[in-house]
């Protein structure tokens, strides 16, 4: 059962590391603010797949990490990512059925509700950024999406039909 | 039980979620709030740092072999740039070196205040210097003392050797000082010789007073020590203020011509000294 766990998770876990290194790998200038939220994209399709195992705790504490890794707030983007992941589990079959365009239209609310809970979060906390490091990564992030669910679905169903 | 028999009857639906949701925020704004308002949770940023650090050393990798691969096939040129901007530094770390030498002279210079202040019976503080005008028609300079140390306009401000300026602007921790050089400034003083009272005016040249009320049947010579005379209220009396350097006396001319040389090295000084003839008013009478 825990070799059948892991097995399932690993996937899952592998996806996020790398996640994690893609979102703080430095990058030059201007693709720095067009750079997509990497985690929040993994935390909605692992949210929406099996939100039984990854759901706002999960969610939450990858926040945490992030925030630690940016030197934002703590609890910044822990309080981001967990609001988008109920979202999603919230809504996880109405967006299985969802064909990829109108999926895509729905990530691109998530990560605008996203990046508009930084936003507050940072105008609360009176911390000044330019607007397109907010709406850049949404854009990227929408654009990037489709390309990313066929990749991800292709690794979930390696995973499990080789379990 | 409940929860668990609606998991069995709907599979779809996660348990507890808007709760942990909302616990999970709560947690998240409790610690925005902490790390805003004060820095207690250093502790958990470098712990959880601790366990993000490999992830940094691998994205980190790429990057540095780049950096690594540019440091070995740098050009000759640029290792010659590099070269330059060495030596550059080295000369200055040399210039920081020398600053030992100006703290020697400066700690002989502070003893010689010292030895000042036991031969003046009026209240004196020492202060530093903290920066003097660019602006080459006054000659102001600012110190590091302010209203908060007593300090008051008028003040009257000497060095080892010999009256140096007054204080005409104070601020709550620093004061601005006009030189007895500039050309604004004028200072009653007498001849120690004889007592001769008369009046020593700065002529913006940092090392020369001129004395222009002196008839041509004044006694007074080269190589005599002016002090202050105390006449004027802001300086008390007795403190040197220039050497007469030369008197040229003109038989058409009402007045003598007659220059000084400041006792006190204006252009070299580091640490004045401030004084209250009467106790300052921020410190009472401790001393």
């Amino acid at each position: 059962m825990t070799a059948a766990n892991a097995n399932r998770r690993l996937p899952v876990i592998v996806t996020l590391v790398v996640g994690l290194m893609l979102s703080i790998m430095p990058l030059p200038g201007l693709f720095e603010t067009l750079r997509p939220d990497w985690l929040a994209l993994l935390v909605i399709f692992w949210a929406m797949q099996l939100p039984r195992t990854w759901s706002v705790g999960t969610a939450w504490i990858i926040g945490i990490v992030l925030d630690v890794a940016y030197g934002t707030l703590l609890g910044q983007h822990a309080v981001a990512l967990c609001v988008i992941a109920f979202v999603t589990v919230r809504f996880h079959l109405l967006m299985r059925v969802f064909p990829l365009s109108q999926l895509t239209a729905t990530v691109f609310a998530l990560l605008a509700l996203y990046q508009f809970i930084l936003f507050w979060i940072n105008g609360v906390a009176a911390v000044t950024a330019p607007a397109i490091s907010y709406w850049g990564p949404v854009v990227t992030g929408t654009l990037i999406w489709p390309f990313l669910y066929m990749f991800l679905s292709g690794i979930r169903y390696r995973a499990h039909s080789g379990a | 039980m409940v929860a668990s028999r609606r998991n069995n009857t709907n599979p779809a639906r996660i348990p507890a979620l808007g709760l942990r949701t909302l616990v999970l925020i709560g947690v998240s704004i409790v610690l925005m709030y902490l790390d805003h308002r004060e820095n207690h949770l250093d502790g958990i940023r470098k712990t959880i740092g601790a366990a993000v650090y490999p992830v940094q050393i691998v994205v980190d990798a790429p990057a540095r072999f780049w950096g690594w691969l540019g440091e070995s096939t740098t050009s000759r040129n640029e290792l010659e740039l590099e070269v330059g901007r060495l030596k550059a530094e080295r000369l200055l770390t040399n210039a920081r070196l020398q600053r030992l030498t100006a703290l020697e002279a400066e700690n002989a210079r502070l003893r010689a205040l010292l030895e000042a202040r036991t031969r003046v019976r009026d209240e004196v503080r020492v202060a530093e210097i903290l920066a003097v005008d660019a602006n080459p028609y006054e000659h102001n300079l600012v110190i590091g003392v302010g209203s908060r140390d007593g300090v008051y306009d008028g003040q009257a401000i000497v060095d080892a050797s010999g009256v140096v300026g007054q204080v005409i602007e104070t601020g709550l921790l620093t004061a601005q000082a006009v030189l007895i050089s500039d050309a604004d400034h004028a200072l009653p003083v007498e001849v120690n010789r004889n007592g001769l009272r008369t009046i020593a005016v700065g002529t913006g040249e940092i090392d020369r007073l001129d004395l222009p009320f002196l008839p041509n049947n004044a006694d007074v010579r080269a190589g005599d020590l002016l002090v202050t005379s105390g006449l004027g209220g802001a300086f008390p009396a007795g403190y040197p203020v220039a050497i007469v350097d030369q008197v040229t006396r003109i038989p058409q001319e009402p007045f003598a011509d007659v220059t000084a040389t400041p006792a006190a090295a204006l252009d070299q000084v580091r640490e004045v000294m401030l004084i209250w003839s009467q106790p300052p008013v921020g410190e009472g009478t401790e001393e």
